[in-house]
């Protein structure tokens, strides 16, 4: 499988007709990389004219900005702004809740004004379309899932429903946690967080994430933010849970039920 | 008789509603100690949310149950009010019940709500009491509300007890004293009403005089109380029944996971990257003007708008209770982070009070709110989301933060290397930018 960079496109003399924005994470991380790699592979297979800016692409800021670090976040910000303008981009997907947030609320004010979506959303529209063809009884038919809210995707942004959706697409048993949507506990990646020792106190954050997700009996915890997907699994490893329970996000669930 | 009650009613209630305007004013002044920022875009979203999480205690409502108590309450204080308009009025016009005789069988349905309200007050206030000190929920016994504000919220519940009762006790007297015609009690007879009545057993055994000498110290104590209540407000958290109002209709409008640009700094770095944008210096031998403050230290570098939240909490600790790092022990609680910058702002109102203007009393809001504290929030918004009064913790969260890394370079030794490698290698990890798309080239062999 060929994946496309906008430079290519470029070359070419064409452009293509969404950005997908991988994200640090995305790009770098293990575990967040097979996330990309099933969701450039359900692009490939719908047949969608995407682009990627591979080695051009560098991180939006959203960590140090949350940190508390705004020269940085400027100067990211800016060099980000000017390469999807030289580029003349007026689409992106992102498979992260952070880089979403960004380009959705933050980047404007700057001079990036772009139409964002998330993966969740644009897999339930490509599924409501008709585009997504999934198996019958596909691998997580009547499987118990539970979803957990990215505080970026929910609280932030208010995408509460889209990857519930795409997960009932799946024909699974979807069970909520008893705090989800607005009262989504985060994972306790966020504001740099990820980045650094979680502060002292009686637990992590993540233990008591997992905990409340294992609670739900579900087989499945479906994230959609590829830092709440490294916390969970941590989590669930934590309480020596890996080998029942799996952490995937709701675009790897996608990949492996399409026709 | 009459006309000395008259004198001492007006006095008193001159005295207290002077108090409360000058206290209110200053006030106004402390929270205008705050950076200048425009709230009045989008009136129609703001007055929907006055609408709505002010007056309808829309947030409120994610918790039913006790949201339909807590209404009560609220209905009961504001609609109880028309029936302190009667009494102030009563009071300066030496009149008895002076809108029976304009609204007549309207008044006896009124007054038949409020006392309804007034029993429904009551027994709200006394399960907040057990919910607070016998029930002991986490939110309450939580270390944030050790000592004055403890003891605050149980002054101000067991005043509305009070209050309401004296109301009771004093329409119980009035009707009795109605029915065995008595003075000019006997003018005015409205018979019985829902609720008061069944108090008359209580008093049946009383003299006509003690009953009146009763019907009037409810009277005097249930407005005292009132007047006095008024000018308990500032000082208490309680200061939400007032401040919930402004709070709403300047709500923040954009989304929550938006942070406040900071445009000095985007200015900055446009001058290093497009140096000839940069002004020409200054050829006059002029200085220029010092750089803004980076983020903030003090409450003088927060908004106004921060300083209205600070004002409008009323300490429920919905925030705290919903936050990832307080529900896990860390140190941080968005409750504390509130309280302590009115505690500043007082602390500083004191200064310029006691010396004309603020002089440099050598502390700042990080006396206040500890680097450990700020370094625990994950940004998750569950405080924002939670607040019944749209008050923002994360945005002064934020605000100290970057003035710890902006003006004291105080950041943990992880988020120096998180800046080290976003700077050079374009990704918060040690990565080789060359490898960003290293999987995409993979899944093409």
């Amino acid at each position: 499988m060929q994946v496309p960079t906008m430079a290519e496109w470029t070359a070419k003399g064409e452009s293509p007709d969404i950005l997908f924005w991988v994200g640090c994470a995305g790009s770098f991380d293990q575990r967040a990389q097979r996330i990309t790699v099933a969701f450039a592979t359900i692009l490939d297979k719908v047949g969608i004219r995407y682009a990627i800016l591979g080695k051009e692409e560098t991180c939006t800021g959203d960590p140090v900005r949350r940190a508390g670090n705004e020269f940085l976040f400027q100067m990211m910000a800016y060099q980000n702004i000017q390469l999807l303008n030289t580029y003349n981009i007026k689409k992106i997907v992102t498979t992260c809740p952070h880089c979403f947030n960004i380009f959705r609320n933050e980047y404007p004010a700057l001079g990036g004004q772009y139409e964002v979506i998330h993966h969740t959303v644009l897999l339930q529209q490509l599924l409501d379309e008709g585009r997504i063809r999934l198996k019958e009884g596909g691998p997580y038919k009547g499987k118990r899932i539970t979803y957990h809210d990215s505080c970026y995707l929910g609280r932030a942004n208010h995408i509460y429903e889209a990857p519930r959706k795409v997960l009932e697409a799946l024909d699974a048993e979807l069970v909520e946690m008893k705090r989800c949507r607005s009262k989504g506990l985060c994972c306790g990646a966020g504001g740099a967080q990820m980045f650094k020792e979680e502060e002292k106190g009686s637990t992590r954050v993540n233990f008591e994430r997992s905990e409340e997700a294992l609670a739900s009996g579900a087989g499945v915890i479906a994230s959609a933010c590829p830092f709440c997907n490294t916390m969970l699994t941590d989590g669930v490893k934590h309480e020596e849970k890996e080998d029942t329970v799996k952490v995937l996000d709701v675009a790897e669930l996608i990949a492996a039920s399409i026709a | 008789m009459a006309i000395l009650q008259q004198i001492l009613f007006i006095l008193a209630a001159g005295t207290a509603i002077g108090l409360f305007s000058k206290k209110i004013s200053l006030i106004r002044r402390n929270i205008l100690l705050g950076k200048d920022e425009d709230y009045t875009d989008q009136p129609g979203r703001r007055w929907k949310n006055l609408a709505l999480l002010a007056f309808g205690q829309k947030k409120m409502f994610r918790n039913p149950l006790v949201a339909v108590m807590h209404f009560v309450i609220y209905a009961g204080f504001i609609i109880i009010n028309l029936e302190v308009l009667e009494i102030i009025l009563d009071g300066i016009l030496g009149t008895h019940r002076l809108f029976y005789g304009v609204a007549g069988s309207l008044y006896l349905f009124l007054i038949n709500g409020f006392e309804c309200l007034a029993l429904g007050v009551l027994i709200a206030c006394i399960i907040f009491l057990c919910r607070r000190n016998v029930l002991k929920l986490r939110r309450f016994i939580s270390h944030d509300l050790d000592g004055w504000p403890r003891s605050d919220a149980n002054y101000i519940l067991l005043t509305e007890i009070v209050l309401m009762t004296l109301f009771l006790t004093m329409n119980a007297a009035d009707t009795l004293l109605q029915s065995r015609g008595y003075g000019h009690y006997g003018a005015h007879l409205t018979g019985d009403f829902a609720l008061s009545g069944g108090l008359h057993p209580l008093l049946n055994g009383l003299s006509s005089s003690s009953l009146v000498v009763v019907e009037r110290t409810c009277w005097w104590l249930h407005i005292l109380g009132i007047l006095a209540f008024l000018n308990y407000l500032p000082y208490s958290k309680h200061l939400h029944i007032l401040l919930a109002f402004p709070n709403a209709w300047y709500a923040r409008l954009t989304p929550e996971g938006q942070l406040k640009n900071m445009p000095a700094v985007r200015q900055e770095v446009l001058y290093m990257m497009q140096p000839e944008t940069a002004p020409p210096a200054l050829t006059d031998g002029s200085t220029p003007p010092p750089p803004p403050r980076f983020g903030a230290k003090d409450i003088f570098d927060l908004s106004w708008r921060n300083l209205l939240d600070a004002y409008s909490c009323t300490e429920c600790g919905r925030c705290s209770a919903s936050c990832p790092a307080n529900l896990t022990g860390k140190l941080l609680s968005p409750r504390k982070i509130m309280m302590a910058t009115r505690d500043r702002v007082e602390e500083v109102a004191r200064n310029i009070d006691a010396n004309g203007k603020f002089t440099d009393d050598g502390k700042t809001l990080l006396n206040y709110i500890s680097v450990e504290e700020l370094r625990a929030c994950t940004t998750c918004n569950a405080c924002v989301e939670e607040c019944p009064v749209s008050i923002s913790p994360l945005e002064i969260i934020i605000e100290m933060r970057r003035a710890l890394i902006m003006e004291d370079s105080n950041a943990p030794q992880e988020w120096n290397a998180l800046f080290g490698n976003v700077e050079n290698n374009f990704a918060p990890w040690k990565f080789s930018p060359d490898d960003r798309d290293k999987w995409a080239t993979d899944l093409s062999q």
